[in-house]
């Protein structure tokens, strides 16, 4: 490195720091704002520092909420999350052994049917996606927050990426060992794959947990409204005086899941985020 | 790429495809397919039928005075919250590409909240900027400006632009500090002893070797501004006041679901698909391109 010291280096660090309190503070005034009464939040100016009311507020929080519990809302969202993650790497690792592995009619038409599902986020083609659920009865139930969000080409994508990187020397190894298409999977192929899958996990367990349009539409039942979403729902309005501390403990819970995802996994959250993107 | 060595069987291959074709074909062709049978009809008013109409749906679009408002909307909407969220980015990347005490804490509190859903950005920037309560608005308000986004469209603009870019700014920092660690040192320190200053070797070489990156990180922002920020609309201003913060993917839904107009929604998810199509192609392009960087 080239000159590692003096005002430059001071200056850098002051830039840094400033940056971080301009990203954090948001999130350090909706703590803030979960410490304090209601009265003290509707009465501006609400004090910068946190106040004594951390348990009271985050217990009526999770117990009873606005409308709804968050804990359920919590739970409700975690199932999701995990049924989306889980989901989508099942289906996707199952598609990419098949394309990368088989030769079979109509390969490539299946390839291009996966592929072309990258183009075409959600929000896009709501409405009749929409019906689709209505019409299959999965309005207000797991299934229906989870399966129609769990066709992915990214997964499928990443994974042929990375089977075709294996050598090809391990598959003639296993079949001169007289291992068939399932023993090879399950005995080399999965375990090689383990950090890819937990990398891929991380991020779209993220994806899943921070959904909002879908849940919005797909629920109308307080007790299957994901946190994500109902955060929405618990904050005031004009004809609603509501409760500012409990949302925004409500709101500090939201983030709590993802955010420790992405600090305790840090270096699984880069990769698949990198990994992803490709 | 083609592996050499495979299986020969027969059943297999279909039975391992099947889950995800079969999700796929239900909650993406179908629905997709709908879309644009939909985006050619025009149902009456009880609902109770459609009559075909060919493409009078895009017609009328094409002259809705609120529709073309709602592109200048998002393109405006698009451009801020790119240029503001990445020149931040750079400007931090930059800098912790640099430093060496504490790089790794800088950048654990500098991606966290990536992991922060647009929706609860929305309600978090709201809480700090809301005309009555926010303790942001209330000290911009002391200092004597007139702040009130519920009823200013350039104040609600300016607001959904700050959170969107705000909660992107992790991402774009991400790319560009990994960016520039893939800069061979070597480069920089010859510059160095040629006697370029740090803004000149910044200029000269950092920059202008970080454009896949960069060009790479303009698409993924585009395409976040354009519909990953639904969230953050629907919970700060819900396209208001007026129509000022109405993006395209907000008024699919608020005509579809709230104003009840089928054949508009329908019609303008068609053009949002060709507008998708567009960026993943321009994408895929790109990314053909830098396997040979």
């Amino acid at each position: 490195m080239v000159e590692k010291r003096g005002i430059g280096m001071i200056m850098m660090h002051l830039v840094l720091i400033a940056g971080i309190a301009v990203v954090c503070f948001p999130i350090y005034m909706t703590f803030v704002g979960s410490t304090l009464t209601h009265l003290e939040i509707i009465r501006p100016p609400m004090p910068l520092l946190p106040g004594p009311h951390f348990i009271d507020n985050y217990a009526q929080a999770l117990a009873s909420g606005v409308n709804a519990p968050v804990g359920r809302m919590l739970f409700n969202s975690f199932v999701m999350a995990m049924g989306i993650a889980v989901g989508k790497i099942v289906i996707s690792i199952l598609s990419a052994y098949a394309i990368v592995y088989f030769r079979f009619p109509f390969r490539m038409l299946a390839f291009w049917a996966i592929f072309v599902t990258l183009m075409l986020p959600v929000e896009v083609r709501i409405v009749p996606t929409y019906e689709v659920a209505a019409s299959l009865n999965l309005l207000n139930s797991y299934t229906g927050l989870i399966l129609p969000l769990i066709a992915s080409a990214t997964a499928t994508f990443l994974f042929r990426q990375f089977f075709l990187t294996v050598p090809d020397e391990l598959l003639e190894a296993a079949r001169v060992d007289g291992a068939g298409p399932v023993r090879f999977f399950k005995d080399i192929l999965l375990p090689l794959s383990v950090t890819n899958i937990a990398a891929l996990f991380v991020i779209l367990f993220i994806y899943g947990w921070n959904q909002f349009l879908w849940p919005l539409l797909i629920t109308t039942k307080p007790e299957m409204n994901t946190i994500v979403m109902g955060l929405k729902q618990m904050m005031p309005t004009a004809d609603d005086y509501g409760n500012w501390p409990v949302t925004m403990a409500a709101a500090m819970l939201a983030i709590l899941p993802p955010v420790a995802v992405v600090i305790f996994m840090q270096r699984l959250f880069v990769k698949g985020l990198v990994e992803t993107e490709k | 790429m083609e592996k050499r060595v495979t299986f020969d069987n027969r059943l297999l291959p279909y039975l391992l495809l099947l889950p995800q074709l079969l999700v796929t074909i239900v909650f993406f062709f179908w629905p997709a397919g709908q879309a644009l049978y939909q985006s050619l009809l025009l149902p009456d008013p009880f609902g109770l039928g459609a009559q075909f109409v060919w493409f009078s749906n895009f017609e009328y679009l094409a002259g809705d005075r609120y529709y073309l408002q709602s592109f200048v909307t998002t393109a405006v909407f698009t451009f801020f919250v790119t240029l503001v969220s990445m020149s931040a980015a750079l400007l931090l990347a930059a800098m912790a590409d640099q430093v060496i005490k504490g790089a790794g804490t800088y950048k654990t509190l500098l991606i966290w909240p990536y992991a922060v859903a647009p929706a609860v950005a929305g309600v978090m920037w709201l809480f700090m900027f809301q005309p009555s309560i926010g303790v942001l608005a209330f000290y911009m308000k002391a200092a004597g400006f007139n702040w009130n986004p519920i009823l200013n469209s350039t104040h609600a603009m300016t607001l959904v632009i700050a959170a969107a870019a705000w909660k992107q700014i992790s991402y774009n920092f991400l790319f560009f500090l990994a960016g520039m660690q893939a800069i061979p040192r070597s480069l920089i320190e010859a510059a160095a002893i040629d006697g370029a200053g740090k803004w000149h070797r910044f200029r000269t070489i950092i920059f202008p070797l970080l454009s896949p990156t960069t060009f790479f990180l303009l698409v993924v922002n585009i395409v976040y501004a354009f519909f990953e920020t639904f969230g953050i609309i629907h919970t700060m201003t819900s396209g208001g006041p007026g129509q000022s913060t109405n993006i395209l993917v907000y008024k699919v839904f608020s005509d579809g679901f709230v104003g009840q107009d089928l054949g508009s929604s329908a019609a303008q998810s068609v053009i949002l698909m060709v507008v998708v199509g567009l960026l993943t192609f321009i994408q895929f392009r790109y990314i053909e391109r830098r396997v040979h960087y």
